[in-house]
């Protein structure tokens, strides 16, 4: 069955191969629609992993929220002593309290103040996996010493450069003066263009209103070979529901959550995925009914001489998978390039991913098999007792 | 000749077709009544409009005969199904006024789409038969060029040769020299003439053009829907 396939002549490969020019410019156009979809979901993927970065490299197994939290910039405590309590548990091995909060960061060069994402966190156990914090915690231990996120925007400063010219850097945190003692990178997302980390009581300190019994996240590491699952369901069952019991990954979808479906960002990137399928969408369509009208003759001759209808239908949606094949493999070459672009310009954690990669060219043989299926009311025309 | 013993190839009895439907409907063909041997070449004459090509689309499977009898290669095709309608035409071989090559694929790859039709043929090298037949019509030096570059009475030639590979029992043709001038014409006529009776094919061509009636073993004449006796 299919050696005879291979031997029949392949009339959509040659129709396609034909016409160079319209060839080119569907090619071109499947391309095209494929980059609008790339380029939407990368943005959308890439503002969201920035949402959740810190949430992702909090050294924990299990952390405590208050359940009300839906993100990062809009601040809900729970009693510290939660905490405490989740200590006695079998299978916990360590806690420790995280502190955050909104701060205005004084520009030393401008004088302009700007908001910033201020995380407080216990010196004597590194809150944050990056090896670049874990080895600058002890200088937070001295009062108002903090570190200062190199991949925040610009407009905080040179404080990177400034910091490796001279060792120190010193500015104005919420009226009160600190001094950078060492660089770590997270960088820029929806709820904070930049990020400091201070010693809690750096924190308490320079947010005054705030009591060190009220914090916003509790970390919870486990004992090695602790079942994870278990200790999170005894947890849930034992504390009073002033809290969430989440792993970190659970953590960050809350954030991404918020994102996605609390704002019109998911909608807008949506939108403009599904302007990309239509786009691409009509212009097979226009390639492939010009095809079928133009051998219209000669489809209703090869229905003469026998050829079925079904024989037909399945050319034309060859053809279709034909040019979304050949479509979108330029598409995803131009989309990488553009991603790197985009990276260099605003350094969002924009990558192409395997998923994205799929799921992008499943959207590329459904948008030209749609074309094709329209496109076939039209090949029906093509009755030879009416053609000739 | 030496036809008439066997059952007649193609066999008409009183045909009726109408177009259109209800109010709008309105007869094309009445009471047609003809029979056609094999081997037999035979051409419709008629003015246009008297229903030639309706007559020869009903017999082509290309339309479903409405009312009467039409048998086919000893098959009744009155009111028979598109399934029945497209495998009859597998058996017949059509020659349309216009060539109606695929202008995307080479003179040798059009004739072995006609080839590709018939399961059997895969176990054959295809190539081979198609370019044979293209040596038959005179255009074995052509195979690999594509239809644009050949000249009409060529193009034409391509098409009987695409209408005569697959050996069917029927040979339809509608106009075939309509687009030619009078030597080409005179050529695929006689081209056609030659092969069909090397095959033991039946012709049943439809023609305006009085300079190749010679070729008939009968001449059928048409008028307003009905057969009139020809000379």
């Amino acid at each position: 069955m299919f050696r005879k396939l291979l031997k029949r002549t392949q009339l959509a490969l040659r129709q396609l191969m034909k016409e160079k020019t319209r060839l080119a410019i569907a090619i071109a156009g499947i391309a095209f629609a494929d980059l609008l979809m790339f380029v939407q979901l990368g943005f959308e993927g890439a503002l969201y992993d920035a949402a959740i970065k810190p949430h992702r490299s909090l050294q924990a197994d299990l952390v405590l929220i208050n359940p009300q939290l839906q993100t990062l910039f809009a601040v809900k405590s729970f009693p510290r002593e939660r905490l405490q309590q989740a200590l006695s548990y079998e299978g916990v091995e360590s806690v420790s309290p995280l502190y955050f909060a909104t701060g205005q960061w004084r520009n030393p060069e401008t004088r302009l103040s700007r908001a910033i994402l201020v995380w407080g966190v216990d010196p004597a156990r590194p809150a944050f996996k990056s090896s670049e914090v874990t080895q600058n915690l002890d200088s937070l231990k001295q009062l108002d010493q903090v570190l200062f996120d190199r991949a925040s925007r610009p407009e905080y400063g040179a404080i990177g450069e400034w910091f490796k010219r001279d060792g120190s850097v010193e500015t104005d945190l919420n009226g009160k003066v600190v001094k950078v003692k060492g660089l770590f990178t997270n960088g820029a997302s929806f709820a904070a263009d930049g990020n400091v980390i201070a010693s809690d009581s750096t924190f308490l300190q320079l947010f005054r209103d705030r009591k060190p019994e009220l914090i916003e996240v509790g970390l919870i590491t486990l004992k090695p070979g602790t079942d994870l699952e278990k200790v999170r369901s005894e947890l849930i069952a034992g504390l009073p529901n002033d809290v969430k019991v989440l792993t970190t990954e659970g953590f960050a979808q809350i954030e991404k959550e918020y994102w996605a479906n609390g704002t019109g960002i998911g909608f807008i990137f949506g939108l403009g995925v599904g302007v990309g399928f239509i786009v691409g969408i009509v212009i097979v369509y226009q390639i492939l009914y010009a095809d079928v009208s133009d051998h219209l003759p000669e489809y209703a001759t090869l229905k003469a001489m026998g050829y079925t209808d079904r024989y037909l239908l399945g050319v034309l949606i060859q053809e279709a998978l034909l040019l979304a094949i050949l479509g979108y493999i330029p598409g995803l070459i131009l989309s990488l390039g553009l991603y790197q672009l985009a990276y260099a310009a605003t350094l969002l954690p924009i990558v192409m991913t395997l998923e994205r990669s799929i799921s992008v060219f499943i959207l590329t043989i459904v948008m030209c098999s749609a074309s094709g299926a329209v496109a076939m009311r039209k090949l029906r025309s093509a009755d030879p007792a009416d053609v000739f | 000749m030496h036809f008439g013993t066997s059952a007649p190839i193609i066999s008409v009895q009183t045909l009726n077709h109408y177009f259109g439907e209800d109010n709008l409907r309105k007869q094309v063909l009445f009471d047609i009544n003809l029979e056609i041997n094999a081997g037999e070449i035979v051409i419709m004459t008629g003015p246009s409009g008297s229903g030639k090509t309706t007559l020869l689309s009903l017999m082509g499977g290309l339309r479903s005969a409405q009312e009467g009898s039409m048998k086919i290669l000893s098959q009744e095709m009155c009111g028979a199904s598109k399934d029945r309608l497209t495998q009859l035409r597998l058996n017949i071989g059509y020659i349309f006024q216009a060539h109606n090559l695929m202008t995307f694929l080479t003179v040798k790859e059009n004739v072995r789409m006609s080839l590709e039709l018939h399961d059997e043929m895969f176990n054959q090298d295809m190539d081979a038969k198609s370019i044979e037949m293209l040596e038959a019509v005179g255009l074995g030096d052509r195979a690999e060029y594509f239809p644009e570059k050949l000249s009409g009475g060529q193009k034409q030639r391509v098409a009987i040769a695409r209408a005569l590979i697959s050996q069917p029992k029927i040979v339809l043709a509608d106009e075939p020299t309509a687009a030619l001038d009078k030597k080409s014409g005179r050529d695929v006529v006689e081209l056609m003439q030659k092969l069909a009776k090397e095959r033991n094919c039946t012709i049943l061509l439809v023609t305006h053009d009085n300079r190749i009636l010679d070729i008939a073993d009968r001449i059928i004449n048409m008028e307003d829907g009905r057969l009139v006796d020809a000379s």
